[in-house]
């Protein structure tokens, strides 16, 4: 009993490397293995449950991506070797589609994260209503994203009543002008009217993991800072900046899984038309309408692989910030 | 990084006279909250904008210039609720409660036992265990979607809530473990050690010690496990049909089927939207904790 508690106490010290204390199982017999399995058994069911639906799906798509396999021609079937990664790297589509997604996540990740690091810094100082401030800026997150797509392809971007078009005509008759300029938003920029709409819902996410971070500055040492004559561009330079670094990144890495995933903006503002058509659009489509498994399949894994590059990198900031919280 | 060598360049510049700075200039003070106001304005505009409309006629819902003040109405939500016309939202709207209710509580069922073994009494390599946790929430959900569809299949499952309720769960679960992992190493070990001297058993430990520490946990971490299953399209859109099909499906179909009728939109998105803002409000101060998994308080 007092190993165990005494393992809990110093858990996290050097998370890395597992606790030291509980001991290997070896001379020490039945036991302690069964103490260990005691340990495990809260945790079996949570880990085989997910090992199931989330690991076993991927190894059959694994498989099935080095097969020829259309629903449509069911006959057919077979061993395609690497096949369809050939057709997949090869196709026009699918090349234009993976560019796409770097895009669409690359542009929506920088934006949001310059946009909520700017609001971050501004809600971090006290002024009247700052929690008023802050609900606001938190709903966009809060409207389901299927409902956010619709809102900003009807409510604002529609070129004949849309909102945006409504205020430029406004804007024009305050001036008495009567030819205000009205841009079809979605025909003529497809790409950035959807960035913009996942823009408006990714900001709030990254302004409140910065804003965290933010907030867990070192107050004493900045204030000492300032009292030897820091100025707060200095301040911000080389104190905040540094601190928010691994807060950018968390943001940064965590915003582009969601959105290299995303599916819902793209499958509902353009229907992946107008050369928007990101990867999770075009293996739904592959899959739900050209029924090619093995090429859904083999273009499903170059996703998977596209995303292991980030979630390593995700993994491990992760694991400096936990690392850090552990120690405290 | 180390604080010390942080403060260095900014030490080594002080000020000729050496005098403190005043901390703000109220001015400038002033105008950045004006910013800061504007700014978050200018975010809440589309959702106001959407409940505004969503309480206007349908003429008036599209007129350029935008008409703010015409007379409201709740015909958009009469309509929307299928009164007169006969489709109603209602099946959908009762399976995404369904699949997002159903899967928390699984979730909370075997994410509370895992995060106890994870953090009170750990299992040897138990950060591998976590670390294991995250990469699956990391694995893009497509990239299984065509075996889930294909067992759907031979099972019977396709259409079926109970398919949604299973892979809500498994998508929420590492979430949940590692908010809940957090929440529990709050836990002081001191009054657990205590309370097993005392002689208490297990569940009289967790049930009178643990539970009043973590139950403002598990109810952040059920609020954020709602909103993902609320929100999720995907997997709904494919593996559902008529029988099973959550809201989200049910929006997107709702566009298509019946033309656009904008404050009918508004309407429906305001209301699927709904519950999702007043969970996220509620679990406004842990949201932050449970979108970063954990790594941000």
């Amino acid at each position: 009993m007092s190993t165990a508690l005494e393992t809990s106490r110093g858990r996290g010290q050097q998370p890395p490397t597992p606790p030291p204390a509980p001991p290997s199982p070896s001379p020490g017999g039945a036991l302690r293995r069964s103490a260990d399995w005691a340990r495990r058994a809260p945790l079996l069911p949570a880990l085989v449950f997910t090992i199931v639906v989330t690991q076993l799906p991927f190894v059959v798509t694994l498989i099935v991506s080095f097969m020829d396999w259309n629903a449509y021609y069911p006959d057919e079937r077979g061993f395609a070797g690497f096949g369809n990664y050939a057709s997949v790297l090869t196709d026009v589509n699918m090349r234009q589609a993976i560019v796409t997604t770097v895009i669409l996540t690359a542009v929506v990740v920088l934006v949001s994260l310059l946009l909520g690091m700017v609001i971050a810094l501004l809600l971090d100082r006290q002024f009247r209503g700052r929690g008023v401030v802050r609900t606001m800026m938190i709903t966009p997150f809060l409207i389901v994203p299927v409902a956010a797509a619709l809102l900003w392809k009807h409510a604002l971007f529609n070129p004949e009543y849309g909102l945006l078009n409504g205020t430029l005509t406004a804007i024009w008759r305050l001036f008495g002008s009567d030819d205000a300029p009205q841009p079809d938003w979605i025909t003529a920029a497809p790409l950035v009217s959807v960035e913009v709409a996942l823009i408006w819902q990714w900001t709030p996410f990254m302004m409140l993991i910065l804003l965290a971070g933010l907030q867990s500055r070192p107050l004493d040492v900045i204030e000492a800072a300032r009292i030897d004559g820091a100025s707060s561009w200095q301040i911000f330079r080389y104190m905040t900046f540094p601190h928010l670094r691994r807060y950018l990144e968390l943001g940064g890495l965590l915003g582009s899984i969601y959105i290299v995933q995303n599916f819902d903006a793209v499958f509902t503002i353009t229907s992946g038309g107008l050369g928007t058509a990101n990867l999770p659009y075009v293996i739904y489509q592959t899959f739900y309408q050209a029924h090619d498994y093995g090429r859904a399949s083999a273009a499903g894994v170059v996703v998977v692989i596209g995303t292991i590059v980030i979630a390593t990198l995700a993994l491990r900031t992760v694991s400096t910030l936990f690392q850090e919280e552990n120690a405290r | 990084m180390s604080s010390v060598t942080d403060v260095a360049p900014v030490a080594a510049t002080r000020t000729p006279e050496g005098r403190p700075r005043r901390p703000r200039k109220p001015r400038s003070g002033a105008l950045l909250g004006l910013a800061a106001w504007l700014i978050g304005f200018l975010f809440v505009v589309p959702v106001l904008w959407m409940v505004l409309t969503s309480f206007h006629s349908e003429e008036a819902a599209a007129t350029n210039p935008p008409s703010l003040f015409a007379p409201l109405t709740v015909a958009g939500y009469r309509e929307f609720f299928g009164v007169g016309t006969g489709t109603s939202p209602w099946p959908s709207l009762l399976n995404s409660l369904t699949a997002s209710v159903v899967s928390t509580i699984i979730v909370l069922l075997l994410a509370i036992p895992a995060a106890y073994a994870l953090s009170i009494r750990p299992v040897r390599k138990w950060t591998d265990v976590m670390f294991f946790f995250l990469s699956t929430r990391m694995l893009p959900i497509v990239a299984g979607l065509l075996p889930i569809y294909l067992f759907a299949q031979w099972s019977g499952l396709l259409d079926n809530i109970w398919l949604l309720i299973v892979l809500y769960t498994a998508m929420n679960l590492p979430i949940a473990v590692w908010m809940m992992r957090s929440f529990l190493a709050e836990v002081p070990v001191e009054i657990l050690e205590a309370a097993s001297m005392d002689g208490a058993g297990l569940l009289l430990t967790l049930r009178q010690v643990v539970a009043p520490i973590v139950l403002p946990g598990i109810a952040a971490t059920s609020l954020i496990c709602f909103i993902f299953s609320w929100n999720e399209l995907l997997l709904a859109r494919t593996l559902t049909g008529t029988v099973a099909g959550t809201a989200p499906v049910y929006l997107t179909g709702f566009v298509t089927s019946q033309g656009l009728f904008l404050a009918q939109v508004c309407a429906a998105a305001f209301v699927v939207s709904l519950p999702v803002l007043v969970a996220g409000f509620a679990a406004q101060d842990k949201l932050v904790q449970g979108l970063s998994l954990g790594a941000v308080k």
